[in-house]
């Protein structure tokens, strides 16, 4: 599981498999360089000896050495770095692209199932935790591995007895390390639970503003969230110290390593074995030589973090399309349907839709109606092919609608949804949608759709930026906004569903009638809630557990007495 | 001083003693280049192995102080910065529940969650590092400075050259990095919502078949944050090549200068490897100081975004009566006009009305009309641009915000519910409330049939999800009930509920008696009302009762005819 994961990942590297190349070597040349360095400098020192007995030949040879070191350094470092961005910059946006472009082509199936910010991290944080753990976790990882047995063979080089007692010694700091941490780990889930209460506990109160103020809630919020921050205040201190202990333990460690290393180095010194450039030298060492071991631990936590998110990609990725390989194309204005025995449901063993058949003629305007949860909805997302039938198949003027372009099936359907999204865009921009109208045309759908008053009382009218988070317009307003964006363009099929469940009745009823005007011999599906909505319809569906129970006119249903007949005057006011 | 960071005053010594004892770390780690020397020029130079154990021993004795140091430090900066967050938070959240309606909204209620979370967090632990770094690192180079004056006063002269070139390279770095990045952020933010945006209106979309649009808009984001991001990677990592390089060439002058000096006697080989220890020492600094200048320059810019909020005052003035003047007239509008922002237009425009103590109004009119605004104009939750709102005889904007919502109280549109227990959400709104109230309110919003069978108790879940629509607005109007204020303004709130549900509702409370105001997009709701005022655009259209209005309001009638079957025609 972990190997596929990892391999796929590495396959994002296949553009730039020259960087990658060229970063490995440059790590290598970056190691070996920087490491020299102590090693010259230790050197140079030995020619020191003292009054008169300087060797400046030898410290002018060694000084050059640091000096071209130095440069290979500093080119290395510098290259390294920039291949590195380079490739972990690219295969984000790589994964990025690929992830985004997927989430245009989920089934709904998929999205509906799965929290929005959930899909939302995959793309942004998920990926930077990919491109960035992964991907330059391998090159820190090579880096640090490489660093450890450089250090090793320089410190051998120099003496093995004191290359001994900063081996074994130094990977201390790291069991300290390792200790510390196992021993804190409670208080850090602690205080990130305390944080998660804190949290939604803001979250809740601030969104729920308006009630506060109307119902003067201040001091009780205030009190209840001062309890949780005094809580929180006081295991996030505990956190915060234990967690901070690490650091200062380490460097104890190391700075025991450094005494124990300069003991023994004297020793040596003293028996001739070492010189002092060569004590010098191994002290750097020895100072230097944790750093890679603490490099490796926050590699690894950081890689098995980067293949989790890395999974949580692929899983995105890996979700089948919704099928589009229809090529008919419809034409003309005449939209018929028909269901045939089609049954659907949205999780498996729950039967929601079960063999459902009807053919609604060219220009017939059909009325769904029943109770929340009755399935009217499904029917308008089979049709917008948002679901696929589990059974059975919808015909649109005889064609499968699975033969169909995706992109022909929608765009013949004008449709206004329950949800009325609102893109980031102008005010104008949310009415045309992509298509290309004149301000006229703008500004007459919303006239019809009896929304240009209101957007005119809006900051700059129709350049007002919207977006679908935003106060500024009412549910019901937006439902209007959504009228105007259909109204604009005449579909051949009209579908409305739920479209003025939040519009007061009268300006529903004009609303009507506009669509009825232009939907005159036209199509159309009409879901709704509210009865009155329906009456003129030329068949009503009354929906019921997935099942038609009713189906007819106004009149017809209305004399049965039955189930639409009750339902209409429960809506209706007894005066 | 900014109001944010005032709240670090009460940990003032904390936040003295914190840095200090990193300081004391700090000397510490510097006398051990000196202690080495000593080592190096005297034990190993004179073979006295009895000096070598002191120095070692004294290494260890550093190294143990050093722990003992460091970790009072951490201590003191973990508490000022857990504290100060603490006391901060606290004080934000407060400043935030003064804020008026408006400005709230003004600033965004997400934005609001985020300042009190996220950035809140990032503060903390800039506090925290600075606290525990900031002075550290500067104070390691310099002393490090000082302490090779101390071995070799010409020498040191290097250290001269060398710090100010290193200073100056980080800061310029610092000052390019820092706007790139945060042009970066604010280009991975457009993604995101990109994102979102796609993930939330996926239906629309790809029924408005934008598929492609998207793709190519988000594409072209994607390349250009690209583009951001190696732009300024590409300049931020000179930073660490740099310095190590100009540390190098710093390494080779004190060789150089230090070989120099022996040569002619006037320094100990001992003193070079001082200097050559004090330079290595700078280096590591420096590369934590690079670090931690990222945390800031985060904390900060979201310190920033905290002072505004900080710095966001309530646009509404608290008055300060706490009773009626007149109580026969409940309320009393005289040509008001209301907008949201400066430049659109009113969304109430000239509205002028009495309502006796007692009455009921009912108000009724198109989506977007401006009905809710006129309601909530009662409670004030805004205040007017002109003309004036009165409630029992005084203007709205005399009382005490509190007196004034304790005796109006407004259910609104969107009925949410705190988490809690049914029973704690009723007692929130009115704590003094017995058992028999909390029951006759339920009773009255006829939410008792499905109460009693999960009882008082039952938990309600973040914003009252596990309830229905009808439900959440039954138990928002029997909140409102156990308030027993005199003034009741209902905002559409039986919108939810059926003809039947709604009309045994109205009749309890006009058993309950007191001045209501119902809003409602139902003629039968406000039919019975002793008035109802039509509003259009923002207008009032039509006044009167319900029989007046028939007889005198064509649009009046449509929307009466909308909805009444029986008599239509």
């Amino acid at each position: 599981m972990d190997r596929t994961v990892i391999r796929r990942s590495m396959g994002y590297l296949k553009g730039c498999r020259i960087e990658f190349a060229l970063s490995i070597l440059m790590a290598l040349v970056y190691v070996v360089s920087s490491l020299y360095i102590p090693l010259l400098a230790g050197q140079a020192i030995d020619s020191l000896v003292g009054k008169g007995e300087v060797s400046f030949a030898v410290l002018k040879n060694d000084l050059c050495g640091i000096f071209l070191t130095a440069i290979a350094c500093f080119i290395s470092q510098y290259l390294l770095s920039r291949l590195n961005n380079r490739i972990v910059y690219s295969i984000a946006h790589d994964m990025r692209r690929d992830a985004f472009a997927k989430i245009e082509k989920l089934p709904f199936s998929w999205l509906d199932s799965h929290r929005q910010g959930d899909i939302v991290a995959r793309v942004i944080t998920d990926v930077d935790q990919v491109s960035d753990g992964l991907l330059l976790g391998f090159s820190q990882f090579f880096t640090a591995v490489l660093t450890i047995v450089m250090t090793i063979y320089y410190l051998i080089s120099l003496d093995i007895i004191i290359a001994l007692v900063v081996i074994i010694l130094s990977p201390l700091s790291l069991i300290v390390a390792s200790f510390i941490a196992h021993k804190t780990h409670r208080h850090f889930s602690l205080t990130a639970q305390k944080r998660a209460l804190q949290t939604d506990m803001t979250d809740e109160y601030i969104t729920c503003t308006p009630e506060v103020l109307c119902y003067n809630l201040h001091s009780s919020c205030q009190d209840s969230f001062n309890k949780v921050n005094d809580e929180w205040a006081a295991s996030s201190l505990k956190g915060t110290f234990y967690s901070s202990l690490v650091n200062p333990a380490t460097r104890a460690v190391n700075s025991i390593v450094y005494a124990c290393a300069a003991l023994s180095g004297a020793l040596l010194a003293v028996s001739g074995r070492l010189t002092v450039g060569g004590l010098v030298s191994s002290l750097s060492y020895a100072n230097q030589y944790t750093k890679p071991f603490n490099d490796i631990t926050g590699v690894v936590t950081e890689l098995q973090n980067a293949i989790v998110c890395a999974s949580r990609i692929f899983s995105l990725l890996d979700q089948e399309d919704v099928p589009d390989d229809g090529k008919e194309e419809l034409t003309g204005d005449d939209i018929s349907i028909s269901f045939q025995d089609v049954s659907f449901s949205y999780t498996k063993g729950q039967n929601l839709i079960q063999h459902f058949s009807l053919d609604i003629e060219s220009g017939q305007h059909v009325a769904i109606v029943g109770p929340t949860g009755a399935g009217k909805s499904t029917i308008i997302n089979l049709i917008m092919r948002y679901y696929e039938t589990d059974e059975g198949r919808i015909l649109i003027n005889d064609k499968d609608i699975r033969d169909i372009s995706l992109e022909s099936l929608r765009s013949s359907f004008g449709s206004v949804l329950q949800d009325t999204f609102i893109r980031t865009a102008t005010v104008r921009e949310n009415v045309t949608m992509g298509r290309s109208f004149t301000d006229e045309q703008v500004i007459d759908a919303c006239k019809r759709a009896h929304v240009h008053d209101i957007i005119m009382r809006l900051e700059s009218g129709y350049d007002t930026m919207l977006d679908d988070d935003g106060g500024l317009l009412s549910a019901g307003e937006r439902q209007l906004l959504a009228i105007a964006r259909c109204m604009i363009d005449l579909p051949d099929l009209l579908i409305l569903d739920e479209a003025t469940s939040s519009i007061d009745t009268r300006t529903e009823g004009l609303i009507q009638a506009s669509f009825n005007e232009m939907t005159e011999g036209r199509t159309s599906f009409v879901v709704a809630h509210r009865l009155s909505t329906v009456r003129g319809a030329d068949v009503i569906l009354v929906l019921k557990d997935g099942d038609i129970i009713e189906a007819g006119r106004h009149d017809e249903l209305i004399e049965r007495g039955g189930f639409y007949s009750e339902l209409y005057k429960s809506q209706f006011a007894v005066s | 001083m900014s109001i944010l960071f005032s709240h670090l005053r009460k940990y003032r010594k904390e936040c003295v003693l914190a840095p200090l004892f990193k300081l004391l770390e700090a000397v510490l780690e510097l006398f051990v280049p000196i202690v080495v020397a000593s080592l190096i020029d005297v034990g190993i130079a004179g073979n006295d192995v009895p000096y070598i154990i002191r120095m070692t021993l004294i290494l260890f004795a550093l190294a143990v102080t050093g722990v003992v140091v460091s970790v009072t430090a951490q201590y003191f900066s973990a508490r000022a910065a857990a504290l100060f967050a603490r006391d901060a938070k606290k004080d934000l959240f407060s400043h935030i529940q003064t804020l008026s309606l408006i400005d709230s909204e003004r600033t965004g209620l997400a934005t609001l969650i985020n300042r009190m979370t996220g950035d809140m967090n990032l503060v903390q632990s800039g506090v925290n590092m600075t606290l525990r770094l900031l002075l550290r690192s500067p104070f390691v180079v310099a002393g490090a400075a000082v302490m090779a004056f101390t071995v070799d006063v010409r020498a040191a002269l290097i250290f001269v050259v060398v710090i100010p070139l290193l200073s100056l390279v980080v800061a310029l770095l610092v000052r390019v990095t820092v706007p790139r990045f945060r042009t970066v952020q604010s280009s991975m933010d457009t993604l995101l919502s990109r994102t979102r945006e796609n993930c939330k209106g996926a239906r629309v979309i790809r029924a408005f078949n934008l598929q492609d649009e998207e793709e190519e808009a988000f594409f072209k984001d994607n390349d250009s944050l690209m583009r951001l991001q190696k732009k300024a990677g590409n300049i931020s990592i000179i930073t660490s090549p740099m310095t190590s390089f100009i540390v190098n060439m710093g390494i080779i002058a004190v060789i150089w200068y230090g070989g120099l000096r022996v040569n002619i006697g006037t320094l100990s080989q001992g003193s070079v490897v001082a200097l050559f220890n004090y330079m290595n020492q700078i280096l590591v600094e420096l590369i934590k100081l690079a670090s931690l200048i990222q945390t800031i320059t985060k904390a900060l810019a979201s310190a920033r975004r905290i002072e505004a909020v900080f710095r966001t005052q309530s646009s509404m003035a608290d008055g300060t009566s706490e009773s009626f003047a007149d109580t026969s007239t409940a309320v009393e509008f005289s040509h008001v006009t209301f907008s949201y922002t400066k430049s659109g237009e009113p969304v109430l425009k000239d509205i002028s009305f009495t309502l006796g103590e007692g009455q009921t109004l009912g108000i009724i009119g198109a989506t977007g009309s401006g009905k809710s605004t006129l309601g909530a104009l009662i409670a004030r939750l805004y205040d007017t641009d002109s003309g004036q709102v009165r409630v029992m005889g005084r203007p709205v904007g005399d009382y005490s915000i509190s007196f004034l919502r304790r005796n109006v109280t407004l259910v609104l549109q969107k009925a949410r519910l705190l988490k809690g227990t049914i029973r704690s959400n009723l007692m929130l709104s009115a704590p003094g409330a017995s058992e028999e109230d909390l029951v006759s309110a339920l009773k009255d919003a006829q939410a008792w049939d499905f109460v009693c069978e999960k009882g008082l108790d039952a938990t309600v879940e973040t914003g009252g999800r596990n309830f229905s629509g009808g439900q959440r607005q039954r138990l928002s109007i029997a909140r409102a009930l156990v308030r027993k204020s005199p003034v009741l303004i209902l905002d559409d709130s039986f919108s939810a509920l059926d003809y039947l549900t709604d009309s045994r509702l109205r009749q309890a409370l006009s058993e309950r008696g007191g001045t209501r105001i119902i809003i409602s997009q139902r003629a039968s709701s406000v039919m019975n009302a002793d008035k109802i005022i039509l509003l259009e655009n923002g207008m009032i259209s039509a006044c009167g009762t319900h029989e007046e209005l028939m007889a005198s309001s064509r649009v009046y009638q449509e929307i009466y005819y909308t909805q009444f079957e029986k008599e239509a025609r």
